[in-house]
């Protein structure tokens, strides 16, 4: 991969990510956070916006949105009675994911520094972390920045001595995982039940309490303060074209050193692992196959992965996604096909029920599954669980039903000899025990 | 207005319409369940799907996705199809398949969509989901196995009926649609979620395991349970009537009904009057026609013009103008229809009506409730109310506080009230374009009509074209009665002043059981309620559903209901029973038939004659009345499920009277 170097310390933006130092506001100053933030806000907003466009950050909650484009949707000049939102998504419930988790723990001033330019550039009268119910650590060391940052009037009214009047909420969710939908996220924090709305209207028109919205991840709003300082230009230097920047791997599973690690985006998979993670356990050619992004991408085989790109458009080839850089690596001693059943069963626990593809059909792959583990199936059973993906896939109100279809498609796809072989080995037909 | 292709064909739909409408107004099925006209779009139950250009390479929910210009919209490609069978087919693989003892069954969307666009076949091996039942109160009968989660409920529940008292807990495919905490809704629509529930998971208690719906005839009818007129179709097997249901009028009742009007019919089996009866030492004994008759007769001879006639609230314009000529013939006038003893001034019609058509009111902008519960004394103007709440309208009240279902600024309990208007009523009413003033029952019980028109003259509710000056009765018959001058100047207190050799009592059981010590009292009528009880000779009428009859609503809208089945017995339709008794004095009323009679009283009385549907043209000059200034305000109705002679005889009505009035526990034990 030309071109693709991987990060040296200088241009790492998280530099207290593994809490050598302390998360406080001294430290964090002297990292360089809060760094003459006023002369940032004397900026245009639409200047702002304009930079992380050109920067072109994708979103880093998964589905890898241009940032700066979805801030532009944002109405210019907020009407009286209903003021811009930005919210803040810390729901960090995907499986394999823990990124926000360090950002907020110990790099809190990112964050609150990122919210309040984020919402300067978008005219938000406020914004709202929405964290996770089970980071409480997270949640009480969140608080503690953010009464720092307040103490300091870094915000709040006249946030930095700019002008600009701005509030940041921490608001707890309960747990469930469909919270971290943007619309679900949105009814959590107006007090009602956790279930994605229709869109359109998309919350950019009507979000919040109705208001003009913007959802972002952690990781988005908190390397925003330094793509203002260092510049679009610099951000963009890493990373393929149209998948720049710098990126939180979170690499668990059957490498030597699991971790998380900011690298250049688009690095290639082995020397992410052999970089950072001391190899695969086993060695290479003990690989079975990668989660790249999170459990709701599907998977990708070894031979596939291994000189892979990381990145948005590159693991989009390999007919999964980047998600969340959440990389969950399966050498051969996984039972690969226990593996899919136990993310199938995740899902339909966390399906909201509200529509019924995801609602019915979570259930009947994940009991699907169960069966094809044991091979207590036929071989037509494989088909016809694939046909009821397919028919989740793409019918339902938000991506968890996509979530649910597509790890099952990817084993399907990559691994259809193994489920068959159990099937052939029970004997092929299903015996069926009384009920 | 955008143009939008579907399927190939051009059509111009308005502005703001989805593009299920679209498809609709194009003349193509689009499969739907949790989308209902009536209701919020929840888009949930994925049935709808269509494919849509410009758009995602997916199938579009067409019921929350708005129509835009330059669309092309496709209902029949193979993606379309795909996508109707496997929703269909989730749908299927958790709903029971106990059709055959599903009251749902031959009216459940569900099926009828299964035959349409499912697959025909299962492929689900796993065992089904089962979901226990929860108590819902005495109309809403639970199998919440069969439950879809479409919501419906839900949203009518918070949207229309204002009892958000129904949701959905649990997550994924073990959601389950409840009413808080398991506690009977306490709503007066509740009838209609089944109606709305598209399958069998909410059913109708009282008519649990009665009928198949293609057994039914179905008639359309009038709802006489209070004065909104509501349109309804009596469902009927043989001689009985099995349920009742709404029929669609967006002028009138949308396409809910009340509790009332629907589980009432359980009573026109029980405690009906099916032949005469005579009392003789205070003691009714059953008699034959002739001889009750030969009574009546003999009795009329004898109290010559002193005959008094009072009609009961349920009453048709029919059997009411029957009984005016016989009067007539007799020389007789004294007619009354407001049995509990109200007096107000009714020289001028157009000022004690409702002035504003009923379907306007959910555009009003500010509200002013005088003297009226009106979630029981008219449901369905109370939905509308709500509507105009929901868009933005602000509303003030007077009398003791009620929940109505929505937000309301009680101003006193008092008459004096009304002349010392608060200024933000005031302020309201000033910035108000469509005002809805409504002067309701307590009000022209405690004599306020004078205090009514003086703050609705105060209010300015009158804008142009719009009267927004009004009046609520709760007597189906009231508005014929008051055109065919079933009114006294002095009220009922005139009547008995008049003292009466006869009185005639109409399906009048809301009389004071002393107010005619010394006449001869008739009851002509259909139920042994507290009128036949008071009554010296008992004839048997026929009940709303029993006759054809005219009815004029609160708004002055005529309109005329069917007959549904026979009279149970002896019983025959009250106005023969005038005829026949005419032909013993020798003074024969001049009319053989329903058709005559019809004649004859549209001759008397034009506006009776009115098409189906349509409102009497009555000016509008309130008459000048002294304000009375003070008195204290009482709502007529103290139980709303046991308003008259019918529903106090049915045991659905008495039963939600216990429940939901008086607070008696009836939940049941989980089978």
């Amino acid at each position: 991969m030309s071109g693709i170097t991987s990060l040296t310390d200088k241009d790492r933006i998280f530099t207290n990510l593994y809490g050598f130092q302390s998360p406080g506001l001294k430290e964090a100053q002297a990292r360089g956070d809060w760094d003459d933030t006023k002369t940032l806000l004397k900026r245009d907003p639409d200047a702002i916006i304009e930079e992380v466009k050109d920067s072109g950050l994708r979103g880093r909650g998964g589905a890898g949105f241009p940032t700066g484009m979805k801030w532009g949707f944002m109405p210019k000049e907020p009407k009286p009675g209903r003021p811009n939102f930005l919210v803040i998504n810390a729901d960090e419930s995907e499986p394999g994911s823990c990124k926000d988790r360090e950002i907020i723990r110990h790099d809190p001033h990112k964050l609150i520094e990122g919210a309040l330019l984020s919402s300067f550039a978008m005219r938000a009268r406020a914004a709202y972390i929405y964290i996770r119910g089970e980071y409480i650590a997270e949640a009480e060391a969140m608080q503690r920045a953010i009464d720092e940052a307040y103490a300091a009037g870094l915000i709040g009214k006249n946030a930095c001595g700019s002008g600009y009047d701005f509030d940041l909420f921490l608001h707890r969710g309960a747990g469930a995982y469909i919270c971290g939908e943007e619309t679900a996220m949105l009814e959590s924090l107006e007090g009602k039940k956790g279930q994605p709305r229709l869109k359109p209207p998309f919350p950019a028109g009507a979000g919040l309490y109705g208001c003009p919205t913007t959802v972002n991840n952690v990781e988005s709003i908190a390397v925003v303060p330094t793509i203002l300082r260092r510049g679009a230009a610099w951000f963009k230097s890493f990373g393929r074209e149209n998948n720049h920047g710098t990126k939180l791997f979170q690499i668990s599973g059957h490498v030597n050193q699991p971790c998380v690690v900011e690298e250049a985006m688009s690095i290639p998979f082995r020397e992410l692992i052999d970089k950072h993670c001391g190899g695969i356990t086993g060695g290479w050619d003990n690989l079975l196959a990668v989660i790249p992004g999170g459990s709701s991408v599907p998977l990708v085989p070894a031979k596939d992965i291994m000189d892979c790109p990381m990145d948005f458009d590159g693991l989009k080839e390999q007919g999964s996604g980047l998600g969340t850089a959440a990389v969950i690596v399966m050498d051969k001693s996984t039972d690969i096909v226990k593996a899919i059943s136990r993310i199938s069963y995740f899902y339909k626990h966390e399906s909201c029920g509200q529509c019924t593809p995801c609602r019915e059909g979570t259930g009947w792959m994940w009991r699907t599954m169960e069966k094809l583990v044991e091979g207590d199936a036929e071989v037509g059973t494989i088909d016809r669980l694939y046909d009821v993906t397919k028919q989740v896939e793409g019918h339902t109100i938000c991506a968890l039903g996509d979530a649910a279809a597509w790890p099952i498609q990817g084993l399907i796809r990559h691994f259809r000899p193994e489920i068959e072989r159990r099937i052939h080995e029970r004997g092929g037909s299903a015996m069926e025990a009384a009920e | 207005m955008p143009k939008v292709q579907v399927d190939g064909v051009e059509i111009e739909v308005p502005q703001g319409a989805t593009v299920l409408q679209a498809c609709e107004l194009a003349g193509k099925e689009i499969p739907r369940f949790c989308y209902h006209e009536r209701l919020s779009i929840a888009g949930n139950c994925r049935m709808c799907l269509v494919e849509v250009k410009p758009g995602p390479p997916k199938p579009q929910a067409s019921c929350a996705l708005p129509a835009a210009d330059g669309q092309e919209i496709r209902t029949d490609t193979p993606m379309v199809k795909k996508a109707r069978e496997g929703v269909m087919e989730f749908l299927l693989i958790n709903h029971p398949l106990d059709c055959p003892i599903c009251d749902q069954g031959g009216e459940c969307d569900l099926q009828d969509q299964a035959m349409s666009y499912g697959r025909g076949t299962s492929r689900y091996d796993e065992n089904k989901r089962a979901v226990e039942d929860k108590y819902m109160g005495p109309i809403v009968k639970t199998a919440m196995t069969r439950c879809i989660q479409c919501t419906r409920c839900v949203r009518f529940a918070e949207e229309v009926a204002g009892t958000p008292e129904m949701g959905m807990y649990f997550r994924g495919e073990d959601s389950q649609i409840t009413t808080y905490l398991e506690k009977a809704l306490t709503s007066e629509l509740s009838g209609n979620l089944h109606d709305l529930c598209p399958v069998g998971a909410l059913m109708s208690k009282p008519y649990s395991y009665e009928a198949r719906p293609w057994e039914l005839k179905k008639v359309p009818g009038i709802d006489v349970m209070d004065a909104v007129g509501s349109n309804i179709r009596y469902e009927v097997r043989g001689r009985q009537v099995m349920r009742v249901l709404p029929r669609i009028n967006d002028d009138v009742n949308e396409e809910w009904l009340t509790d009332k009007g629907r589980h009432h019919v359980d009573a026109l089996v029980r405690g009906r009057l099916d032949r005469p009866w005579i009392r003789e030492n205070g003691k009714l004994r059953a008699a034959d026609w002739g001889e009750a008759l030969q009574l009546f007769a003999d009795q009329l001879g004898e109290a010559k013009t002193k005959v008094a006639a009072i009609a009961g609230d349920l009453l048709d314009a029919e059997t009411m103008y029957a009984a005016k000529a016989l009067l007539k013939t007799q020389k007789a006038k004294l007619m009354e229809g407001r049995q509990t003893g109200m007096d107000y001034d009714v020289s001028d019609l157009g000022s004690v009506r409702f002035n504003t058509p009923i379907g306007a009111v959910e555009n009003a902008d500010a509200i002013f409730l005088a003297g009226t519960n009106l979630r029981w004394e008219a449901p369905l103007i109370n939905t509308r109310v709500r509507k105009a709440v929901r868009r933005g309208a602000k509303v003030f009240a007077l009398g003791p506080q009620v929940d109505l279902g929505y937000p309301v600024e009680w101003i006193g309990e008092d008459l004096t009230a009304l002349a010392k208007l608060p200024k933000a009523v005031k302020d309201a009413f000033n910035a108000a374009q469509k005002p809805v003033f409504i002067t309701g029952p307590a009000v022209l019980a405690a004599g306020g009509q004078g205090d009514a028109h003086a703050a609705a003259h105060a209010l300015e509710v009158i804008k142009g074209d719009w009267n927004g000056y009004n009046v609520l009765h709760t007597a189906a018959s009231r508005m014929a009665g008051l055109m065919l001058g079933y009114a006294h100047e002095k009220g009922m207190a005139g009547i008995i002043a008049a003292k009466p050799k006869m009185v005639l009592l109409l399906g009048a059981d809301e009389v004071s059981a002393d107010a005619f010590p010394k006449a001869f009292k008739v009851y002509v009528g259909h139920h042994g309620d507290k009128g036949a009880r008071l009554a010296d000779l008992v004839l048997p009428g026929a009940a709303p559903a029993e006759k054809h009859g005219t009815y004029v609503n609160v708004e002055g809208r005529v309109q005329r209901s069917e007959k549904a089945c026979f009279a149970p017995g002896d019983a025959r339709e009250d106005w023969s029973i005038f005829r026949a008794v005419s032909d013993l004095t020798g003074k024969t009323l001049p009319f053989d038939n329903l058709a005559q009679l019809r004649a004859a009283m549209i001759k008397d009385t034009p506006a009776l004659g009115l098409d189906d549907g349509t409102i009497v043209e009555l000016p509008f000059n309130p008459p000048s009345l002294a304000a009375k200034g003070e008195g204290a305000l009482r709502y007529p109705i103290s139980d709303y499920y046991l308003t008259n002679a019918i529903c106090r005889h049915s045991p659905t009505m008495q039963r939600c009277s216990a429940e939901l009035v008086h607070g008696e526990s009836f939940a049941e034990a989980a089978e």
